[in-house]
C-alpha cells in the first residue's frame, strides 16, 4: 500500500487512476498501460489500501494536540501494515507496503524518549485509570446517562453519582469497548479479539508522571473521554511479530496491571483520581492554540495529494464513515498545536518528495493546510449541513487565511441556508386513549379479562409517572424501583387476548412518547409557533442555544455513538428487561413485525398529473413531513423490534474459541429470522425505496448480537448494504438517481452501522467480488421514493445525531479561542425565568392548535383520516379553482390590454419584456385577492365534504368541530401556497397570453405558415452550423433528414417555400468549407426536388447559373461546375405543370379535413 | 374557598379540640367568619372521619362490644325512653350511627339464629321499625337523626347534594354550549372507567386542555385527593387525558400541582374557557 503512495508521489500513477484502481481494481482499460501495469503488480495488497490510509492519516496525526476526542477508526487490524515502528528495518511480504512513509520518528527518539511519543491514540494511564475507575455499573451507562443493557444482563446502575456518569460519557469512539468491558472481569488477558485500535503506541511505565499535556485532550465542554486504550484486547498477531509489536505487549501487560492495581485501590468507582484531576487544565481548553499559517507548511505537494487521494476515497465511499472522516479532518483544522518531537524532526525538509521519511504532519500548519485541502474537497457535503456548522466554518479563521475561496463558498452556503435544526420540544406524555371499538367489553373473554386489563393499564401508567418523577434522582433504580410491580401486574396477563391488548397499548405509547430523539414526533417537524410567539425571534435563538448547550453533554457520544435508548425510550427497553416476559416479548416482536411492515409500505401520495408544474407542491409540505413521521416510526420500532429479538442471544463478546463459534453458527442458522428483513431490503433496493428501508434497517441491526453479521443470511444483508453504501456516490447526479440529502442519509446511517461493536471490522474492506450484486429494476424508478426529495435536513439531523458532533467541534474551537475570535457561542444568559421544562406556552394560536390535536385524541383514528383528507383535497382543489377564476380572469384582462397597449404603439413595435413588466405591475397585486378568495372556497366546500365522508351518527358538536378544523387546515394549506407562489403564477400565465397575443399579431407569414410541431420534429437534428464543424452528420442521417426536409416542404407546408434560396451563393459556399464536399448530397437535393415538384428544372438551372457568376475558390469553382454537368446531363423528367407552391393548397383542405 | 395547606392546618386542629357536635360546628363557624359553613362542615366531616377510623379498632374488641351492650341493657332497662344509646357513644367518643351498628349487631346474634348478613343489618338501620325490639328500635333511631357525619341520613344527604352537583355541573356545561358525554352514557358504551362527564370537544381551561369533569361535593383534603388520584383521577387521565376536578366545597391549594400532568383542580365552574375555533368564551 505503500507502494501505492510512492508510486503516486513519484507520479507514476495519477490520482483518478489509484483510486480507480482501489474502488474498483480497474484494469487497463480505463488509465494508460503504464499506469495499470504500476498498480497490477500490487493487485493483491488493493483492499488493504484504505485501511492502511485511514490508519496512516491517524497515526501521522498522533501528535496533533486535537479538539475533542481522537476520531476513532474501525478498520481492520493493519499494525502489520504500518510504516515501520521501531522495529528496525521491515520485514518479509509486508516490507513493502510499508515503507513509504518508515518510521515516523527515527529509531532513536522512539527508544529515548519515549514520552514524547505517547501523545498517541491511546490514552494516558490517568485516563485509563479514571475509566477504569469507573467500574462495571456505570460502565454500561450510555450516553447521557442511558443504560443500554447491551449484555442483556442488568447492572446496578451507577454506584456512584449518576451526574458523574453524565458529565463524563463512557465514551464516544471508543466503540469496541462499549459494552464489554463492564461485564469482563478484570485482567482477564490473553484474549483473542482481533484489535480494532490501528496503532498501537507505547507506553512505559513513566507515562503516569508524565505532562498530561501530551494527551489528547477532550474537549472542554462535555469532557469526552478519549477511545480507552483496549487494555484487554491483544492483537491477533501478538505473538511472533516485529520487535515493535513485541514491546506493546509488553506495553499492555504494563497497563493491565497498573489497572488492577488501580482497581484495588480505589473500589469507590466514581471518585476521580488526583491523576485526572491534574490533567483538568488542559480538559478546560487552557492550552492555547498555535496560530497556523500557510507560509509554513512544509511539503504542500505532498500534503496536496495525498488530501486529493483522501478526498477522492471519501467521495468513493471507500471509507466506511464519511461524517467520521469530516469529523477527523476538522479535528485536524482546529489542532490546538503539535507535540514536540525530537528537534531534528521539526526541521522543515526542503526537498519533499526526496524525503518521504518526513512525517505528514510537521506542524499545525501542515494539518490545517491539510484540512482545508480536503475540506475544499467536501464542499458539496458541508453545504448541507445545518446552519450553525457552516457558520462556525465560515468564521473560521484558519479556514479564511489558508482558502478564502472556500470560506466565501461556505460563508455564500451559510447565507443561502434556510433550513435549521428546529428546538425540539420535550414530549408531552399523552396516554393512548380508550376506544371503544377494540377497548370495551365486547373485546375480551371474560369479566374478569376485562377487569383485569383496567387494572393493568392503570398500573402501567402508573410505573410511567413513576419513571417520569425519579428516573433522574441519584440513586434511583428502574428495576429496584419498579421491576416487582411490573412483573406482579405482567402475571395477570394470562390470556392471549390480554397479552395482545396491553402489547398494543405498550406500543402505541411507545410510538406516542418517543417517535423522535428529542419529543413527540410529528409536532416537532412544524415549526414551534408557541415557542417563537411569546419569546420572539431573538429569544428563540437565545433559547435554541442555550438549550443545545444544557442538552449538549448528553446528546450524543461523539461522532460515532453506541446505539443508546435516549430519553423515553429507556423507559420502555427497561419495561422490557424488568417484566422478562417470554410472552410479552413474542406478542412484542409479533406487533412490531406488523406494524413494520405496514408502514415499510408507505405510499408517498403521487403528485397528481398536472399539466403544468407548480401545483404538485401544494402538497409537498405535507408529504415530507408525513414521510418523516413514518420514517422515525419505522426507525423506534425496527430498534425496539431488534432489541427484543436479539435479547436472548446479546453477549458482552464475541464466543471466545473458533469451535464454540461455529457451534452457535450452527445452531443460530436454523432458527429463522424474526422479520424477513433480507426480502423487506430487497424489495426495497428494486423498487427504489432505500430511503425508507435503509435506515429502520439499520437500526434494526444495530441491535444484533456478535453472531449475527456471520450468518449467511444477515451476511448477505450486509453484502447489499455494503453494495448500496459503495453506489452512493455523492457527486453523481444523473436522473433518476437518488436525491443528495435522501444519499447523504443513508450514507451517515451505513456509516454508523458499519462502526457498531458487533458489526465485524473487517467486513467493509471486504472483496466486492462477495459482493452479491443486485440488480436495480430501472422500470420502477420512476416511482420510487429514492428519487424524491422527502429527506430535509432536519430529517437528517433527527436520525442522525451525532453529525451535530461536528458542529460541537468547531464551537469548541471558537470557545477556546474566544480571544480572537468574534465569539460565536456567547455566554448565554436565560432571559427569562420559566423554566425549560415548562409546557408549550399559551398563545391564543398555540392553545388553538393544542385544542385541535387534542380534539382527535379521544375520538376514533378515522375522523382524524376523513378530516385531514377533506382538508388536502379541498386545499388542492382551491388552488386549482382559483387558476380556473382569478388568474384566467386576469389573463384575459392582460389581453385586452394588451390589445389596446398594440393599438396605441402599433408602430413602435414595443418591447415584449416591457409589455410584461407593465402589464404584471398591473395586474400582479390582484393576486391578493386569491387568499380571500381562497379562504372562501375553503369555508364552503370543505364543511360538507367532511359532512358526507362522517357516519350519520356523529354528535353534532363533534360534527361541527371537525368541519372547522378541516376549514382551517384547509385554508392554512391553499394560503400557504397561494401567498408564497401567486405572483409567480399569475407572470406565468400572463407572459404565455402575451407571447400569445404577440404570436398571433405576429408578420412572419413562414412561421404561420408553418404547421405546430414541424419545429419539434427535426429543429434538433439539424447540425449546428459554424466554424467548428464538429457537428458532420454521418452520411445516412444527412440524407434522412434531407428525406424529412422534403417531405415536409412538399406535403405540410401551406405556404409557398422560398427554395430558390437553398441555391443562394451564400448557402452554397458553406459547402465550400466542408470536407470532403458532400456533392452528391447537393445533386440528390437537386434531384428530388425536382423529382418532388418542389422545384421546376429551369428554375434550378437558373440558380445554378446565377452560382457561377459569384467568386469561388478555384477547386471549389471546378467541383461546381462539374456538378452542374452532372445535373444537367440527366435525362429530363417531364416538366411538372405546377410548381410547389401552387401544389399546396389542394393539400391544404385534405390537412384541415383530416385534422 | 381554596385553602392554603396553613390555613387547612389550622382549621383541623382546632377540630381535634372539640367534640363532633352542631355546637362546635357553631363555634368553628365563629372561629373562622371567612370561610363558609359547608367547607367548614365539610372539613369538619372529613376530620371527625379520620378519627373515628383511627380509633374504629378499639371500640370494636369483642371486651369493648360486650360491655357497650351491657351498658346499654343496664341502661334501657332503668329508662326505655331515655338516649341511653346516644350518650354512650358520646360519652365513649365514638359516633352514634357505629355505636348504634354494634348494638344492633350483637342483639341480633343474641336473638337470631344465625348471625345477621351486612345488608340486612343496613336495612334495620335505614328503617328502624323493622327491629324487633322497639326498645331498640327507638334508641337506633336516636342515633342515626343525632349523628351528623355517618349513618344512613348522612349518607343520603351526601348523596343527594352530590346528585346536586352534577345537575349543576350540567346545567352549566349546557349553558355554556359544550357538548359531553354523561356516565350513564359512558357506561352503556362500555367504558370500564367513567368520569361524570366527558366532552366530546375538549376545551382548554385556564390554558389547559381538558377532556373530562368529575365533580366532587366535597373538601378536598389530601387524604380524600389522594385515593381519588389513585382510584379515579389518574385512571380518566389513563384513557381520556387531562381533565378537570371541580371540588365544589374547595380544596388544598398545595394539591393542584398536576396541572402540566393533566389534573386542574378548581373550587367553582372554571370562567376562563376557550374552545375550539373560537376566543375565551364570556365568563
Amino acid at each position: 500500500m505503500a507502494a501505492v503512495l510512492e508510486s503516486l508521489l513519484r507520479e507514476e500513477v495519477s490520482v483518478a487512476a489509484a483510486v480507480r484502481w482501489i474502488a474498483r481494481g480497474a484494469q487497463s482499460s480505463e488509465g494508460d498501460a503504464g499506469e495499470a501495469a504500476a498498480l497490477s503488480s500490487l493487485r493483491p495488497l488493493r483492499k488493504e489500501f484504505v485501511p492502511f490510509l485511514l490508519n496512516f492519516l491517524r497515526e501521522q496525526s498522533s501528535r496533533v494536540v486535537p479538539q475533542g476526542p481522537p476520531t476513532p477508526a474501525k478498520t481492520p487490524g493493519s499494525s502489520a501494515a504500518l510504516p515501520g515502528r521501531p522495529g528496525g528495518p521491515p520485514r518479509g511480504g509486508r516490507g513493502a507496503r510499508s515503507q513509504l512513509f518508515p518510521p515516523t520518528e527515527p529509531l532513536s527518539a522512539a527508544a529515548e524518549a519515549p514520552a514524547a511519543r505517547r501523545g498517541g491514540r491511546r490514552r494516558g494511564p490517568g485516563q485509563a485509570r479514571e475509566r477504569g475507575g469507573r467500574g462495571p455499573g456505570s460502565l454500561e451507562e450510555g450516553v447521557g446517562g442511558e443504560s443500554p443493557l447491551w449484555a442483556g444482563s442488568r447492572r446496578p446502575r451507577a454506584a456512584g453519582s449518576p451526574s458523574r456518569a453524565r458529565s463524563d460519557p463512557p465514551n464516544l469512539s471508543n466503540l469496541e469497548e462499549f459494552p464489554p468491558v463492564g461485564s469482563v472481569p478484570p485482567g482477564s488477558a490473553g484474549r483473542t479479539k482481533p484489535s480494532r485500535r490501528i496503532n498501537p503506541t507505547p507506553v512505559s511505565e513513566e507515562r503516569s508522571l508524565s505532562k498530561p499535556k501530551t494527551c489528547f485532550t477532550s474537549p472542554p465542554i462535555n469532557c469526552v473521554p478519549g477511545p480507552q486504550p483496549s487494555v484487554l484486547d491483544s492483537s491477533p498477531w501478538g505473538q511472533g511479530l516485529t520487535a515493535g509489536c513485541r514491546s506493546l505487549q509488553e506495553e499492555r501487560e504494563m497497563l493491565r496491571k497498573e489497572r488492577s492495581k488501580q482497581l484495588q485501590q480505589s473500589p469507590a468507582p466514581a471518585c476521580p483520581t488526583p491523576e485526572s484531576g491534574s490533567s483538568l487544565p488542559t480538559r478546560t481548553g487552557n492550552l492555547t492554540a498555535e496560530p497556523a499559517d500557510p507560509a509554513k507548511v512544509s511539503s504542500r505537494q505532498r500534503l496536496e495529494l495525498v488530501a486529493l487521494v483522501y478526498s477522492s476515497c471519501i467521495a468513493e465511499n471507500l471509507v466506511p464513515n464519511l461524517f467520521l472522516e469530516l469529523f477527523f479532518v476538522l479535528q485536524l483544522l482546529t489542532a490546538r498545536r503539535m507535540v514536540a518531537a525530537k528537534s531534528s524532526d521539526l526541521e522543515p525538509s526542503p526537498g519533499v518528495l526526496g524525503s518521504p521519511e518526513s512525517p505528514l504532519f510537521q506542524s499545525v500548519h501542515d494539518c490545517v493546510f491539510f484540512a482545508v485541502q480536503v475540506l475544499e474537497h467536501q464542499f458539496q457535503v458541508l453545504s448541507c449541513l445545518d446552519k450553525g456548522t457552516l457558520k462556525l466554518l465560515a468564521e473560521n479563521e484558519r479556514l479564511l487565511c489558508f482558502s478564502p475561496a472556500l470560506q466565501g463558498r461556505l460563508r455564500a452556503a451559510y447565507e443561502g441556508s434556510v433550513a435549521k435544526v428546529s428546538l425540539a420540544m420535550p414530549p408531552a406524555v399523552q396516554a393512548v386513549s380508550f376506544q371503544p371499538e377494540t377497548d370495551n367489553r365486547a373485546n375480551f373473554s371474560s369479566d374478569r379479562a376485562f377487569h383485569t386489563f383496567k387494572k393493568q393499564r392503570d398500573v402501567f401508567y402508573e410505573v410511567l409517572r413513576e419513571w417520569e418523577d425519579r428516573h433522574e434522582e441519584p440513586g434511583w433504580d428502574f428495576e429496584k424501583g419498579l421491576g416487582s410491580r411490573i412483573r406482579a401486574m405482567m402475571g395477570q396477563l394470562s390470556a392471549a387476548c390480554s397479552h395482545s391488548h396491553f402489547v398494543r397499548l405498550f406500543q402505541k405509547q411507545l410510538l406516542q412518547m418517543c417517535q423522535s430523539p428529542g419529543g413527540a414526533g410529528g409536532t416537532i417537524l412544524g415549526e414551534a409557533p408557541d415557542v417563537l410567539s411569546v419569546l420572539g425571534a431573538d429569544k428563540l435563538g437565545r433559547l435554541r442555544r442555550l438549550q443545545e448547550r444544557l442538552a449538549a453533554p448528553q446528546s450524543s457520544g461523539g461522532p460515532c455513538p453506541p446505539p443508546s435508548f435516549p430519553g423515553c425510550q429507556a423507559f420502555f427497553r427497561d419495561f422490557i428487561l424488568s417484566a422478562g416476559s417470554f410472552q410479552f416479548n413474542q406478542h412484542l416482536m409479533d406487533s412490531l413485525s406488523l406494524k413494520i411492515r405496514e408502514l415499510n409500505g408507505f405510499v408517498l401520495p403521487q403528485p397528481e398529473a398536472s399539466e403544468e408544474d407548480g401545483e404538485a407542491d401544494v402538497d409537498w409540505q405535507g408529504e415530507r413531513r408525513q414521510f418523516a413521521v413514518v420514517l422515525l416510526s419505522l426507525r423506534l420500532l425496527a430498534k425496539f423490534l431488534g432489541f427484543v429479538a436479539f435479547l436472548p442471544y446479546r453477549g458482552p463478546e464475541p464466543p471466545p474459541t473458533r469451535e464454540l463459534q461455529d457451534s452457535i453458527l450452527a445452531l443460530r442458522s436454523q432458527v429463522p429470522p424474526v422479520l424477513d428483513v433480507r426480502a423487506l431490503l430487497q424489495q426495497g433496493l428494486r423498487a427504489h425505496r432505500a430511503v425508507l428501508t435503509v435506515p429502520w434497517l439499520v437500526e434494526f441491526l444495530s441491535l444484533a448480537d456478535h453472531i449475527v453479521p456471520m450468518l449467511d443470511y444477515y451476511r448477505s444483508i450486509f453484502s447489499l448494504l455494503l453494495h448500496l453504501h459503495r453506489s452512493l456516490v455523492l457527486s453523481k447526479d444523473s436522473d433518476g438517481e437518488m436525491c443528495f440529502l435522501n444519499k447523504l442519509l443513508l450514507l451517515a446511517v451505513l456509516g454508523w452501522l458499519f462502526q457498531i461493536p458487533t458489526v465485524p471490522e473487517d467486513l467493509f474492506f471486504v472483496e466486492e467480488g462477495q459482493v452479491d450484486v443486485f440488480e436495480m429494476d430501472t422500470e420502477t424508478s420512476e416511482h420510487g421514493l429514492d428519487g424524491v426529495p422527502v429527506v430535509d435536513q432536519h430529517l437528517l439531523y433527527t436520525c442522525c445525531p451525532y453529525i451535530g458532533e461536528l458542529r460541537k467541534l468547531l464551537a469548541v474551537w471558537v470557545s477556546g479561542s474566544s480571544g480572537r475570535s468574534g465569539g460565536f457561542v456567547r455566554k448565554i444568559t436565560p432571559t427569562t425565568t420559566t423554566s425549560l421544562g415548562a409546557p408549550p406556552l399559551r398563545t391564543t394560536q398555540g392553545l388553538q392548535a393544542q385544542l385541535a390535536q387534542a380534539f382527535f385524541h379521544n375520538q376514533p383514528p378515522s375522523l382524524r383520516r376523513t378530516v385531514e383528507f377533506v382538508a388536502e383535497r379541498i386545499g388542492s382543489n382551491c388552488v386549482k379553482h382559483i387558476k380556473a377564476t382569478l388568474v384566467a380572469d386576469l389573463v384575459h384582462q392582460a389581453e385586452s390590454l394588451l390589445q389596446e397597449q398594440l393599438v396605441t404603439q402599433r408602430q413602435e413595435g414595443g418591447d415584449p419584456g416591457q409589455l410584461l413588466e407593465i402589464l404584471c405591475s398591473q395586474l400582479c397585486p390582484h393576486g391578493a385577492q386569491a387568499l380571500t378568495q381562497g379562504r372562501e372556497f375553503c369555508q364552503k366546500k370543505s364543511p360538507g365534504a367532511v359532512r358526507a365522508l362522517l357516519p350519520e351518527e356523529t354528535p353534532a358538536a363533534v360534527l361541527s368541530s371537525a368541519e372547522n378544523i378541516a376549514v382551517g387546515l384547509a385554508i392554512e394549506k391553499a394560503c400557504t401556497w397561494l401567498s408564497a407562489n401567486i405572483t409567480a403564477l399569475i407572470r406565468r400565465e400572463v407572459k404565455a397570453a402575451v407571447s400569445r397575443v404577440l404570436r398571433a399579431q405576429g408578420p412572419e407569414p413562414a412561421a404561420r405558415g408553418c404547421r405546430r410541431g414541424c419545429s419539434r420534429a427535426f429543429a434538433d437534428q439539424i447540425p449546428v452550423l459554424g466554424p467548428p464543424a464538429q457537428h458532420q452528420l454521418e452520411r445516412g442521417q444527412a440524407r434522412r433528414l434531407l428525406h424529412t426536409l422534403l417531405s415536409l416542404w412538399k406535403d405540410d407546408f401551406q405556404v409557398p417555400v422560398p427554395l430558390q434560396l437553398l441555391l443562394s451563393p451564400r448557402n452554397v459556399g458553406l459547402l465550400a468549407d466542408t470536407r470532403p464536399r458532400e456533392w452528391d448530397l447537393l445533386l440528390f437535393l437537386l434531384r428530388e426536388l425536382v423529382e418532388k415538384g418542389l422545384m421546376g428544372r429551369k428554375e434550378i438551372e437558373a440558380c445554378l447559373d446565377s452560382l457561377r457568376e459569384a467568386q469561388w475558390p478555384e477547386d471549389f469553382a471546378e467541383e461546381l461546375a462539374t456538378l452542374f454537368n452532372l445535373f444537367l446531363a440527366e435525362p429530363q423528367v417531364p416538366e411538372p405543370q405546377l410548381r410547389a407552391c401552387e401544389l399546396v393548397q389542394p393539400n391544404r383542405g385534405t390537412v384541415l379535413a383530416q385534422s | 374557598m381554596i385553602l392554603t395547606k396553613a390555613q387547612y392546618d389550622e382549621i383541623a386542629q382546632c377540630l381535634v379540640s372539640v367534640p363532633p357536635t352542631r355546637q362546635s360546628l357553631r363555634k368553628l363557624k365563629q372561629r373562622f367568619p371567612s370561610q363558609s359553613q359547608a367547607t367548614l362542615l365539610s372539613i369538619f366531616s372529613q376530620e371527625y372521619q379520620k378519627h373515628i377510623k383511627r380509633t374504629h379498632a378499639k371500640h370494636h374488641t369483642s371486651e369493648a362490644i360486650e360491655s357497650y351492650y351491657q351498658r346499654y341493657l343496664h341502661g334501657v332497662g332503668k329508662n326505655g325512653a331515655a338516649p341511653v344509646l346516644l350518650e354512650l357513644a358520646n360519652e365513649v367518643d365514638y359516633a352514634p350511627s357505629l355505636m348504634a351498628r354494634i348494638i344492633l349487631e350483637r342483639f341480633l346474634q343474641e336473638h337470631e339464629e344465625t348471625p345477621p348478613s351486612k345488608s340486612v343489618i343496613n336495612s334495620l338501620l335505614r328503617d328502624p321499625s323493622q327491629i324487633p325490639d322497639g326498645v331498640l328500635a327507638n334508641q337506633v333511631y336516636q342515633c342515626t337523626v343525632n349523628d351528623c357525619c355517618y349513618g344512613p341520613l348522612v349518607d343520603c344527604i351526601k348523596h343527594a347534594i352530590g346528585h346536586e352537583h352534577e345537575i349543576l355541573l350540567r346545567d352549566l356545561l349546557l349553558e355554556k354550549n359544550l357538548s359531553f358525554l354523561d356516565e350513564d352514557q359512558l357506561r352503556a358504551k362500555g367504558y370500564d372507567k367513567t368520569p361524570d362527564f366527558i366532552l366530546q370537544v375538549p376545551v382548554a381551561v385556564e390554558g389547559h386542555i381538558i377532556h373530562w369533569i368529575e365533580s366532587k361535593a366535597s373538601f378536598g383534603d389530601e387524604c380524600s385527593h389522594h385515593a381519588y388520584l389513585h382510584d379515579q383521577f389518574w385512571s380518566y387521565w389513563n384513557r381520556f387525558g387531562p381533565g378537570l376536578v371541580i371540588y365544589w366545597y374547595g380544596f388544598i391549594q398545595e394539591l393542584d400541582c398536576n396541572r402540566e400532568r393533566g389534573i386542574l383542580l378548581k373550587a367553582c365552574f372554571p370562567t376562563d374557557i376557550v374552545t375550539l375555533g373560537h376566543g375565551a368564551a364570556a365568563p
